[in-house]
């Protein structure tokens, strides 16, 4: 290529480098989009040929049928169990910034279940949750504390708490690690002048550390929400949804909708519904953050 | 300084600390323990059993589970899929790193846009379109999945090249070379360390998939190893002591690996997760 122009290469460059990628984006992501958008006024049913354009009705569907919108109330007590995640892996960052021996092992042991494979972890926690041969019961009746045996995948008024907290015990220590590397880099000399103006430990973390750790609790604050919005895994592997309905999510409902029941055009209008909440949620995030940018 | 005094918060933060540790390693634990335990051994889930040289539930697992070829797959699909990442990823980062163009906004803009939309709620389309081009049942459409409808890697690599210095393209040029020479010998070695966290998340994204190969290789000989298990335990819902040593064969290779490269990991989690 040497002998042709700077000018020409960054053509020829431009194309050939842009050609397969943009291909893949618009095929993957952009063309699925605008076929779910049309789809979603259509009541398809992913097999005949043939579909009928019904306007709105599969967003009324969704609106006003409450076993369809209804079911992000399931998906609360993952937006709580999140929230005392954070505030945990905040606690323990800021433990292990501390002077103390053995650093590295804590850090590499809290972080360990974050690189377990997911399906492996669910199947263990069905085990550790059992009923019976539980061994969370078997725990709990070993120290007499019998009265807070449960059914935790069972009762369904617990199920999504159960469900949440092997979230919690997966990903606890992925937050805490990227709390630890934000408070790594605020700059020691700051804390060294928190001591001399003797602030104690209390309030140099009040006043000191969280505040710089603002910016990125606010981020994991967002992807809290939203990877509660798009919950799947856990109630897909251990309960289908179950017991009665109780654990199941608006995008399980979804995939089920379109792929169990045949209802293409529905289960469109649910995915349009999930993705503008999900910008929805990230265009709210960006403004937030950005705010806080400026001052 | 008074150096050597008392601090009573100190045992609070080693008390709190292993209480997590304890937290963390019980489940494993009980995997581990009953995974050695024939059907007949009746003890308390928490039990060591008779004997650590019972592999008879491995020996089961292995055949049953086919992990043989969860496993392969499992490794073809993330060596196809990471390399097709470097490659468009580094091309795509190259051209909007150092190449002005009109438009480059909205190409830009529609990368990163894209890393919006969640993959799983576009499958209602994407799968009819897959299966319409021959790719269902195959390996083919999760690797093309994992390759173009998953874009952070092109938001990891522009990070990075908007720091190489382009005083470095500059003076390969007064030597004559081209550009795509530029690209091969200057950008891409430089651009290791992103590479290297791409890597990383990428794999630990890849193994842990599940839906995506669920929903697309349902036949047997594509088994992958989130799949394997799935199968596995829902024909033998009762076998705890042959499901443990399925998790346990399926996690050993992640923890090994951890334990090892520890260091990248930790750096590549943090540099891809503080993006601002």
């Amino acid at each position: 290529m040497g002998g042709i122009s700077y000018r020409a290469q960054r053509w020829l460059v431009l194309v050939g480098f842009l050609a397969v990628p943009l291909t893949l984006l618009v095929m993957l992501t952009y063309y699925p989009a605008v076929k779910l958008l049309m789809q979603s006024f259509t009541d398809w049913d992913g097999i005949s040929s043939e579909s009928n354009w019904i306007g709105w009705e599969n967003y009324k569907e969704i609106f006003t049928n409450s076993d369809l919108f209804g079911v992000f109330l399931h998906q609360i007590p993952y937006v709580f169990v999140g929230i005392v995640q954070n505030v945990i892996a905040i606690l323990f960052a800021i433990i292990l910034n501390s002077r103390l021996k053995g650093r590295n092992f804590f850090r590499v042991m809290l972080f360990l279940p974050f690189i377990m494979n997911a399906v492996a972890v669910a199947f263990m926690f069905q085990y550790v949750l059992d009923t019976t041969n539980g061994s969370l019961n078997g725990l709990l009746g070993a120290v007499g504390l019998e009265s807070l045996q449960q059914s935790w995948l069972g009762n369904e008024s617990i199920v999504n708490y159960s469900l949440a907290s092997i979230g919690f015990w997966r990903f606890m220590g992925y937050n805490m690690v990227i709390y630890l590397a934000a408070l790594q880099s605020i700059p020691g000399d700051m804390y060294e002048a928190a001591r001399i103006d003797g602030a104690n430990r209390l309030q140099t973390i009040w006043h000191l550390t969280l505040p710089n750790l603002t910016k990125i609790i606010q981020l994991n604050m967002f992807l809290t929400i939203s990877g509660a919005l798009a919950v799947f895994d856990l109630p897909f592997v251990l309960t289908k949804g179950g017991p009665a309905g109780a654990s199941e999510t608006f995008l399980l409902k979804t995939i089920t909708t379109a792929f169990q029941f045949n209802n293409f055009g529905l289960a469109s209008a649910m995915s349009i519904v999930l993705l503008v909440l999900t910008v929805l949620i990230l265009a709210i995030q960006n403004v937030v953050i950005n705010r806080r940018g400026d001052n | 300084m008074t150096g050597k005094k008392f601090d009573p918060v100190q045992p609070i933060k080693y008390v709190l600390l292993l209480a997590a540790v304890f937290i963390v390693l019980f489940p494993p634990y009980v995997v581990l323990v009953n995974a050695f335990k024939g059907e007949d051994e009746g003890s308390s889930p928490f039990a060591l059993p008779k004997s650590f040289m019972n592999f008879d539930n491995f020996a089961a697992v292995f055949e049953r589970a086919d992990l043989t070829h969860a496993f392969l797959n499992t490794l073809i699909i993330i060596v196809a899929s990471l390399a097709g990442n470097i490659v468009l990823g580094t091309m795509v980062a190259y051209v909007l790193g150092r190449i002005e163009f009109r438009g480059k906004q909205i190409v830009l803009g529609g990368f990163l846009f894209a890393t919006l939309i969640p993959t799983i709620t576009t499958q209602v389309v994407v799968f009819s379109l897959l299966q319409g081009f021959g790719l269902y049942n195959t390996l083919y459409a999760p690797i093309l999945l994992f390759i173009g409808a998953d874009v952070i890697q092109i938001y990891i690599y522009l990070q990075f090249i908007k720091n190489i210095p382009y005083e470095l393209d500059e003076s390969a040029m007064m030597d004559g070379a081209s550009l795509v020479r530029i690209y091969r010998s200057v950008i891409i070695p430089l651009l290791g360390p992103a590479t290297a966290t791409l890597v990383i998340l990428k794999t630990i994204n890849i193994y842990n998939e599940l839906y995506i190969p669920f929903l697309y290789m349902p036949k047997q000989e594509l088994v992958v190893v989130s799949t394997s298990i799935m199968r596995f335990a829902g024909n033998n819902q009762a076998q705890w002591g042959n499901i443990c040593a399925a998790i346990l064969l399926i996690m050993i290779p992640t923890v090994v690996l951890y334990l090892f490269l520890q260091k990248y990991i930790f750096s590549g989690v943090t540099s891809g997760a503080v993006k601002g």
